[in-house]
């Protein structure tokens, strides 16, 4: 197949940018969007001119790092991450509008890689469990129903890619905190840091810039893990019965 | 900062300010409604006329009247702060996004929405509120008890085919509001349940539709009796 790639160029975080329109030829429809990336790469490459950077690690789904706002959804028209989507998605003759995530607690380092760093920071701010040091626990040693664990493996589903701020008309990262405050909340381990996880995962979240849920529910859609915004419900509930009756003042 | 007023400030506080007052404007409508569905009674405005009567001089309505408009106030204040918070959190905007593939068109506009629901409440408010209370309108008398004569103020107004129509288009955007407002106030309370949730979803699309409807049907019915 034959297309027109209209790409977000910016050399770097202080440039302007701007969109930049590249013709490829011979696309096959096997191909992963990245794989079509890398032949226009290397075409790019031995024509002397500057490759276009992108964001992408594992190519199999699960590591969160690959992004691109594609023709107006992130990770472009499949509910599934830019790597596992394939270029049969798309037309011979198609227009492919390539951007970065756009969120001030995004900012683009280079072309259509965004600097995603303020996920990690609220992941310290209290996305963790203390244990023990000493000898491996047993399997099972604390009892834990089913459909609880399930809800619990449901929100670690998350890989942390950032579609849902970027889907979001808020750039909110409700989704993304209340995943990670509700994998951690729902379990036994998670309760010696509950109320305190709560109250400053949702400080740093609003440290970093990110906007407020307006409950559209683009975030959920757009998931390439199917998160969904049961957790900010959780979360919502999470964060204020943690005010009410926290010690911190 | 106290944590009160650092709660209320975060993303989650502001929000649930947000439900909290709209929840309660949305049971005003119900007791608003329920009221103003007396002027279709046929009996020359007399039902409508004692319940206004009996409104404006309970204690109780007047405390309830104070809380209404703080409401509808912390509703418009609140809203326009997120508005700007959230505007802020995307600089930079994209040259093309297919929102309408993940959202409502309601929810996304809730704003705008929004802003056509307060000018409307303003000549509402103006029109009637601020004519009963404070300007000179006609007097009756049933039963030898003089009685304000609201009756003939709405039904003067609902003669004029522009504000029937500007009212009905305006219940319209109270629909969509509500179409999105009554069940997400409840998912930013964090009340979302498998047993409740699928229920509030109805009951806030029924809500949504027929609160509006009878709304409207009130101008509508008074303008084609006139």
């Amino acid at each position: 197949m034959n297309l027109t790639l209209k790409i977000w160029r910016q050399k770097n975080n202080t440039d302007k940018g701007a969109f930049k329109e590249y013709k490829i030829a011979d696309i096959s429809e096997d191909m992963s969007f990245l794989e079509m990336l890398d032949v226009l790469n290397e075409q790019l490459s031995t024509k002397g001119e500057d490759p276009v950077h992108f964001d992408h690690d594992c190519r199999e789904g699960i590591c969160g790092m690959c992004s691109l706002y594609i023709n107006g959804n992130p990770h472009g028209p499949q509910q599934t991450t830019t790597c596992q989507l394939h270029m049969r998605s798309f037309k011979d003759g198609d227009v492919i509008t390539i951007e970065p995530w756009r969120a001030k607690a995004f900012p683009v380092l280079k072309d259509l890689v965004v600097d995603r760093s303020s996920f990690d920071r609220i992941i310290q701010a209290g996305g963790y469990v203390s244990v023990n040091t000493g000898g491996v626990p047993d399997a099972n040693e604390i009892p834990i129903p089913k459909s609880i664990a399930d809800l619990a493996m449901d929100a670690a589903q998350c890989i942390g890619c950032g579609a849902c701020v970027a889907a979001c008309k808020n750039a909110s990262a409700m989704l993304f905190t209340s995943a990670k405050v509700s994998q951690l909340a729902l379990l036994p381990q998670g309760q010696v840091e509950r109320k305190i996880r709560a109250e400053n995962m949702v400080a740093q979240m609003d440290a970093e810039g990110f906007g407020a849920c307006t409950n559209t529910g683009a975030c959920e859609a757009e998931c390439p893990k199917g998160i969904s915004i049961t957790n900010i419900a959780r979360m919502n509930r999470e964060y204020f019965s943690a005010v009410l009756s926290s010690d911190t003042v | 900062m106290s944590w009160v007023s650092k709660t209320l400030n975060s993303t989650l506080g502001r929000k649930v300010l947000m439900a909290l007052t709209g929840l309660f404007l949305i049971l005003f409508l119900v007791v608003h409604l329920a009221g103003n569905l007396q002027l279709l009674i046929p009996d020359g405005g007399e039902a409508f006329n004692k319940y206004a009567a009996t409104m404006a001089n309970n204690p109780f309505i007047k405390v309830v009247s104070i809380g209404n408009f703080a409401f509808i106030l912390i509703h418009v204040i609140y809203s326009i702060i997120l508005s700007r918070h959230n505007k802020k959190s995307r600089p930079v905007g994209y040259s093309i996004t297919k929102a309408s593939s993940n959202s409502t068109w309601a929810s996304r506009n809730m704003g705008i929405l929004g802003t056509f629901l307060l000018i409307f409440i303003l000549v509402h408010l103006k029109g009637f509120y601020y004519e009963v209370k404070f300007g000179s309108i006609p007097m009756t008398t049933y039963e030898g008890v003089e009685f304000k004569d609201v009756f003939a103020i709405v039904s003067a107004a609902y003669s004029n085919v522009l504000y029937v129509a500007f009212y009905v288009l305006s219940m319209g955007f109270l629909a969509f509001h509500l179409s999105h407002g009554f069940a997400s106030a409840f998912q930013t309370l964090g009340l979302n349940h498998v047993k409740y949730s699928p229920l509030i979803r109805k009951v806030g699309l029924v809500f949504s539709i027929l609160i509006p409807a009878l709304f409207a049907l009130i101008p509508l019915v008074m303008f084609f009796q006139n």
